[in-house]
């Protein structure tokens, strides 16, 4: 997809997710809009999928390792056509609604190609993915989407080093990188940012880029299914709540509402074309 | 007389052959300790369906759930205390949560693991996995019980949890003994007393049930290899008929198969109910037969506890 359609859907999927948090009242649009770009840019460039074949066995998949992001999800798939018809309401985090606190495999969603929330266990999981994949002689990529915090779960790091010991380069790994976790920042909680030193060091296909430029998301991916024998890290430099002014690298807005007056702001930054 | 032993793992190990010979998408998966339990024997043998994921249980729980949804069917196993506690919340929020079929073997399960101590020895497997939806758990009595809960698992759709122990321990079934998840298998009619067993706790109470005779107390015994889904129709026939329970178990008192029993009765025909069990404590390094005996999982214990609950009625 041209660069300026995909900015035009990242957008679109960020009032969306926005939307969903202001009508439910509940929810994490911090964390959502850091990742907007990447999640658009694989749903609407990267991947093969089949909106309409959601359990296509071929599909590239894709894990939210950072579930608490889902509202960028669901807004994506929504927007590309996995809901039919187009969900108008998404009653998020609602007794009752398809669309849970956190992405849930078996909640009705179409395309939630796994359940998370638990955080750090995206890339194990990625990886099973990854090895079936090879196992079966099918030629599908597996995409993980993890948030900087939760690479302090030490899950995530039997997961990478499995993944590079058995050469799962059907793997691609993006660290959404907003050097903030729930709390505080990153450099605060454990005293070091350094995503892309800890891939090199297990032996990662790894490349830092800017996490909201679609066309350098694009590339990366091309180079990383270009380069064979190690899985793939990505690592993306973004902004907490990018896109609404009032949000950005405001980590009050890790969980959060908008008020009246805020959602006012959203439409005018985020709403029409 | 010398009665026959096998440890129930070789039953596992056979199992995993049977079922890859059958099904290539069949893979097993272990943490390091594949010679302990057995999947190594899939290793020798069929090397492209098996996985040693190393000392790091939480992902191989993890790798196991993207296995399945890639359309293998994986057979997880390393130590219980490990496969259990360690990656517990793998299990229950990739696995369970998402009904994914994966099966899950615990080994070296119970405190006759002997010398490794405390830390090593599973006695709290059996509830933490019983209190997830999805899962099946079944405690075998032996190597070849071991084996058809294991070919078992391969038949349902869903996450399932199997338990057993290191030491050879005596044989109690045969290939013509019947056996079906979620049945209780009746061992020896009574009327006095039912013993309801799983583990190598079932041959303890076999052997009881013979002391009991000696003394004209008819005791019945029932091996209830499957913890969970537990077979109501059966605990409950038993207690009507017999009007007081035994159970024994190598597990902790609380949350294990007893507990099950327990609030299966509450539920349907309360009836007095005596726990052996080990009683809320760790364990310790020593011999595996005298850590059961120290702990009180034994025949005699068997014995004074049916003395107890009969008094109680």
């Amino acid at each position: 997809m041209e660069t300026a359609a995909l900015q035009k859907v990242a957008r679109r999927v960020r009032f969306e997710a926005v939307r969903m948090i202001y009508e439910g009242k509940e929810g994490h649009p911090g964390p959502a809009l850091s990742c907007a770009d990447i999640v658009a840019t694989l749903y609407f460039d990267v991947m093969n999928i089949r909106p309409d074949q959601p359990d296509w066995e071929d599909r590239d998949r894709f894990i939210l390792s950072k579930g608490h992001g889902c509202p960028i999800w669901y807004a994506t798939l929504n927007e590309r056509g996995y809901n039919n018809p187009k969900v108008e309401h998404f009653h998020l985090r609602e007794l009752g609604s398809i669309f849970q606190g956190h992405p849930s495999m078996h909640s009705g969603v179409p395309g939630i190609d796994m359940t998370t929330g638990s955080l750090g266990n995206g890339i194990a999981i990625g990886a099973g993915m990854a090895y079936a994949a090879k196992a079966h002689h099918k030629d599908y990529y597996t995409y993980v989407i993890c948030g900087d915090g939760e690479m302090q779960e030490g899950v995530t790091w039997e997961g990478v080093n499995m993944a590079k010991g058995r050469g799962l380069d059907n793997l691609v790994v993006f660290v959404d990188n907003n050097g903030f976790q729930s709390y505080k920042t990153i450099e605060f909680t454990i005293g070091q940012n350094n995503m892309a030193d800890r891939f090199r060091a297990f032996g990662w296909h790894t490349q830092e880029i800017n996490g909201h430029d679609v066309e350098q998301i694009k590339a990366a991916v091309t180079i990383a299914k270009a380069t064979s024998g190690s899985p793939h890290a990505i690592i993306c430099r973004t902004v907490k709540g990018k896109g609404l002014s009032y949000m950005e690298n405001n980590n009050k807005w890790h969980k959060g509402v908008p008020t009246e007056e805020q959602w006012e702001i959203t439409k005018r930054e985020l709403g029409g074309e | 007389m010398s009665v026959k032993k096998i440890p129930m793992r070789d039953g596992y190990g056979k199992a995993l052959l049977e079922l890859i010979a059958a099904n290539p998408k069949v893979i097993a998966l272990d943490a390091d300790v594949a010679k302990s339990t057995r999947s190594g024997w899939v290793k020798d043998k069929f090397p492209d369906n098996f996985i040693d994921m190393g000392i790091a249980e939480q992902d191989l729980a993890g790798t196991a759930a993207g296995l399945a949804l890639g359309g293998m069917l994986p057979f997880t196993s390393t130590y219980a205390v490990f496969m259990a506690g360690r990656a517990w919340d793998e299990i229950r929020t990739t696995i369970c949560y998402n009904n994914l079929n994966v099966k899950i073997a615990g080994a070296h399960a119970g405190i006759s693991v002997g010398p490794d101590g405390a830390t090593h020895q599973a006695l709290e497997d059996v509830a933490i996995m019983r209190v997830l939806p999805n899962m099946t758990v079944v405690c075998p009595c032996d190597a070849e019980e071991t084996r058809k809960a294991t070919l078992a698992f391969a038949k349902i759709d869903g996450p399932c949890y199997v338990r057993f122990g290191r030491e050879a321990v005596p044989v109690v079934t045969d290939e013509t003994t019947p056996f079906e998840l979620g049945k209780a298998r009746l061992c020896r009619e009574g009327s006095d007393v039912a013993i309801i067993a799983c583990g190598a706790m079932v041959y303890e109470s076999l052997e009881a049930a013979k002391v009991l005779a000696d003394e004209n107390i008819s005791a019945e015994v029932i091996d209830l290899h499957t913890v969970k889904p537990i077979d109501v129709d059966a605990v409950v026939a038993a207690a009507k008929k017999c009007g007081c329970v035994v159970t024994a178990e190598e597990h902790q008192i609380f949350g294990g198969m007893g507990s099950a029993v327990a609030e299966c009765l509450a539920k349907n025909f309360p009836a007095p109910q005596e726990f052996i069990a080990i009683q809320d404590t760790f364990g310790e390094s020593g011999q595996p037969q005298e850590l059961m005996d120290a702990y009180g999982l034994n025949q005699s214990s068997i014995v004074a506890a049916a003395k107890k609950v009969i008094a109680r009625k």
